[in-house]
This record gives structure tokens, C-alpha cells and sequence, in this order.
């Protein structure tokens, strides 16, 4: 289980104030980040696995800095994005799952192994060999997160994974994040997929204005988008 | 890019790096030639291979079709402006590289490819070339080539649907723009997505933090009920 604090961080581009001042201790198993357009998720999102420095303060993840251990931290928390296409980085989707272990110096059977098992997990077996720009976009979120799992993060983040799906492909996805083991940090608008989360924190102007359980939390919310 | 499985050929079987080295000798060759008829014959020999690869000799000729007005354009100015020989030379001559080079990209594995690209570049490293860096930059053209031309076709339509003529200018500008912020984003995957390298070849030395042994990822979800591909 991975601890993430996150203490007296201001974030800025130019003179623009993007968060003003978080503290933060997140150590719950499914935390959802709420908040309206330019409130500050995704940058908030960017900074928990070191895309993105703060400015002041300090984001630690199991006591290690982001600022200073980009390489360590990312081994503990992987990132969804909001966009599956401009993550999945090879042709084919195997070797776009078997990205995150280069470096590793794996044998190639055991590579194959476990390229296989985790595609095997999110039912894309059948598609190894196909050009990884013909699956549909459910298939591609499920892609980006094999690409992550594949590396075994205790954690995941993601952006909006949800966002640019139909009806059917973001229950799907959903349900994937609602059955995952690792630990999850989800910004979204979807608010359905929040509904058995164990904590909600809501985001304006770059602030926490809430930060509850599911009902409380988004009820809080609903309350001040009025 | 991928042979379609069940088409080994014995092109497809011959390794990624004496295919290339095989490409690079031809190329050098064929600037070499200057017999416009010999570069033809150069060109059926391609075409043959093809045949041998199993590949459709429609599928050579689609390879061409986003050069097909250059070449036209080329031919016509070196004949009128030099000569007809020089003209089908030209012509003949990047014609047969391209095909060439395309049949390499459609008989190898990417993955091949761009190792067999990194292992050459290898002895370069002291002058400064990154082969990661290149191997990586030539593996992400493959895979963007397509989301590009999908998101011209996506902008051409848009455009079209707002009784917008088809103008390059008007089609250049905003893929331009989402190509850039497009690039943003995918630098930032990679740099998420690569906890064990450094994919841009600076330090590649990490120690891991653990070995993955396969059968350890959990396997408690099912969801095995993903959907046909889509048809692009
Ligand atoms: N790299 C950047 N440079 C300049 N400004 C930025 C940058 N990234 C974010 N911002 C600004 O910071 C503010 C917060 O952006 P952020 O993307 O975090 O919002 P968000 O809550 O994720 O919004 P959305 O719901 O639209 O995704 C916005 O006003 C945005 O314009
Ligand atoms: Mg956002």
C-alpha cells in the first residue's frame, strides 16, 4: 500500500497560480478527484508520480521525493491518461505493453510471459499482433492500462480515463478499475464512477473544498456547481 | 509494419538486419546505376520479391500512391527541362527505393526493425548518435503515421461539413497544432511508462527494483469480453 503526502504545494506556469497551497495525506485503496474545468485536477494528477514539480512544497510517495527520485516514484504509481492514443507508443500491441520493461533485461520468454498474461487479463489476447491503431477506444484504454500494470505500480492515476468512451466501453472500463488490486487515484467528471470510492476530494480554483466520503463529498459538490 | 500471421515467407523469416543492410546496399547501388533501363529492371526485381513475400501487387502499388503526384510533377520537369532518359531515371530510381523500403517495413516486425536500427547505430555511440533515441524516434513515426493521417481525415471532414472547401492550408494549420500538443502528451507517456529505462538512452544502467516473474500479476479481475477492432 502506498502512502502519498502531498505538503504545502503551490503550483505555477508564468504568473497563473494553478494550485494554491495542497495538504494532502493519501493512503486509501480508491480516491476520486473531483472539480469544474481548470480547477487544478490534472495538474494536481501530474504531480503524484513526478510528471510535474512543484513549484513550493513537497510531494512525497513512501517517503520518497518527486522532485528528487522521478525513476523510484514511478515505479510505485502509474499514470492513465485521459487520451490512450497518445500513450500507446509502439506500432503493435504487444511490444506497446512490453514498453514499460524495457530496461529490465528480461529473457525474452519471460517477457512473452508476462506480455501475454496481462493482455490475457483485460481479454486482448486475441488482438497481440494486430496494428495497435485498429482497436476500438475501449480497447485502447484497456492497452494503456496493461502498458501500466505490466510494470506492477502499487499505485495507478488516471486522468479521465473515461471521458472519451461510449456508454459501454466506459461501464467496462469502470468495472476494470473497480476490481483492480492496486490502489487507485481517479480524476473524472464520470461521477457514477465514484459511487464505492472511499474518498472524494473536490478541487475549485486550485483548492480542496472538500474532501469526504462519496455522498457528502459530491453532494458538496453538486451544491457549489449551482 | 506487422506480417499478417500465417504469412512467413522466407522474406519475412531472413533477419531484420540483413534486410537492412540488404536495403542500404541496393539504395547505394541504385544511385550508382545510371541506366535508366537497368533501374527499371531494378524495379521488376523489387516487385518480384513482393510476389515471393506474398505480398498483393496491389498492395506495392499503394506504397507509391502518396508520392504518385511528386513523381508526375518530377518526371514532367526533369523531361521538359533536361531530358526524358534523366526524367525516367529520377523517377524510376526513388520509385524502387521506396518500394524497396516499404517492402523491408512490411516483411520485418517493428520491434526487429528498430533493435536491428539500434545494434547498427552501436559503433556511432562514441560520436555522439543515441541509439535508443533513434530506435525510439523510428518506432513512434510508425505508430503515429496512422493517427495522423486519421486525424487529417477527422479535420477534412469536419471542415467539409461546414461547406469548407478541401484546402491544404486549411487542413495544415489545425493538424499542425494537434500534432504539437499531441507530442507533449505522448513525452509525457513515455516518460510514465518507463520506470526501468531511461528511453532516452542517457543512463541505461538502473538496477530494478525487483525481477517480474511471469503469473505474479494479479489475475483476480475477468474481463474478457472485449470487443472485434474496429475497421480503419
Ligand atoms: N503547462 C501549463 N501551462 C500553463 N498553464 C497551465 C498548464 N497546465 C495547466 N495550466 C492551467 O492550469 C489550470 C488548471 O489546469 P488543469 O489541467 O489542472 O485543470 P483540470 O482541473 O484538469 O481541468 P479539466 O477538467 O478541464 O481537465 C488551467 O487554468 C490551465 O490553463
Ligand atoms: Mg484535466
Amino acid at each position: 500500500m502506498t502512502t502519498i503526502e502531498v505538503k504545502g504545494v503551490h503550483q505555477r506556469f508564468d504568473t497563473f497560480e494553478a494550485l494554491r497551497g495542497i495538504d494532502l495525506t493519501l493512503a486509501e485503496r480508491r480516491i476520486g478527484i473531483v472539480g469544474s474545468n481548470g480547477s487544478g485536477k490534472s495538474t494536481f494528477a501530474r504531480l503524484l508520480n513526478g510528471l510535474l514539480v512543484p513549484t513550493s512544497g513537497q510531494v512525497l510517495v513512501d517517503g520518497l521525493d518527486t522532485a528528487r527520485s522521478g525513476k523510484a516514484v514511478r515505479r510505485k504509481v502509474g499514470f492513465v491518461f485521459q487520451n490512450p492514443d497518445n500513450q500507446i507508443v509502439f506500432p503493435v500491441v504487444e511490444e506497446d505493453v512490453a514498453f514499460g520493461l524495457k530496461g529490465l533485461k528480461l529473457p525474452a520468454a519471460q517477457r512473452g510471459a508476462l506480455v501475454e498474461e496481462v493482455l490475457d487479463r483485460y481479454g486482448l489476447g486475441p488482438f497481440r499482433q494486430h496494428p495497435s491503431h485498429t482497436l476500438s477506444g475501449g480497447q485502447k484504454q484497456l492497452l494503456a492500462l496493461a502498458g501500466v500494470l505490466i510494470t506492477r505500480p502499487d499505485c495507478v492515476v488516471f486522468d479521465e480515463p473515461t471521458t472519451l468512451l461510449d456508454l459501454r466501453n466506459a461501464r467496462h472500463v469502470t468495472k476494470v478499475i473497480e476490481e483492480m488490486e492496486e490502489t487507485v487515484i481517479v480524476v473524472t467528471h464520470d461521477l457514477q464512477l465514484l459511487k464505492e470510492f472511499d474518498r472524494i476530494i473536490v478541487f475549485d480554483e486550485g483548492r480542496v473544498i472538500a474532501d469526504d466520503e462519496p455522498g457528502a463529498a459530491l453532494a458538496r459538490y453538486v451544491e457549489r456547481m449551482q | 509494419m506487422t506480417p499478417e500471421a500465417g504469412t512467413l515467407s522466407p522474406l519475412h523469416r531472413l533477419p531484420a538486419w540483413a534486410k537492412l543492410m540488404a536495403l542500404a546496399i541496393a539504395g547505394t547501388g541504385l544511385v550508382l546505376i545510371g541506366d535508366w533501363r537497368l533501374v527499371a529492371a531494378a524495379l521488376l526485381a523489387t516487385l518480384g520479391l513482393y510476389r515471393l513475400a506474398g505480398i498483393s501487387q496491389r498492395k506495392a502499388f499503394q506504397q507509391l500512391r502518396p508520392l504518385m503526384w511528386l513523381l508526375v510533377l518530377l518526371f514532367l520537369v526533369q523531361g521538359l527541362w533536361q531530358s526524358w532518359e534523366l526524367a525516367s531515371l529520377v523517377v524510376l530510381r526513388i520509385a524502387t527505393l521506396v518500394l524497396a523500403a516499404a517492402l523491408v517495413t512490411l516483411t520485418t516486425r517493428s520491434e526487429a526493425l528498430i533493435a536491428a536500427i539500434e545494434g547498427a547505430l552501436g559503433p556511432f555511440r562514441r560520436f555522439g548518435v543515441n541509439p535508443a533515441k533513434v530506435g525510439l524516434a523510428f518506432s513512434l513515426a510508425l505508430r503515429f503515421i496512422p493517427v495522423i493521417g486519421q486525424q487529417a481525415q477527422e479535420i477534412r471532414d469536419a471542415q467539409r461539413a461546414r461547406g469548407l472547401g478541401t484546402n491544404p492550408v486549411a487542413l495544415a494549420l489545425p493538424l499542425i497544432l494537434r500534432t504539437l500538443k499531441m507530442a507533449g502528451d505522448v513525452a509525457d507517456a513515455i516518460d510514465a511508462r518507463s520506470p526501468y529505462s531511461d528511453p532516452y538512452g542517457d543512463d541505461d544502467d538502473l538496477p530494478p527494483r525487483f525481477v517480474i516473474e511471469p503469473g505474479t500479476i494479479n489475475t483476480r479481475t475477468s474481463c474478457k469480453t472485449a470487443e472485434a477492432p474496429q475497421k480503419t
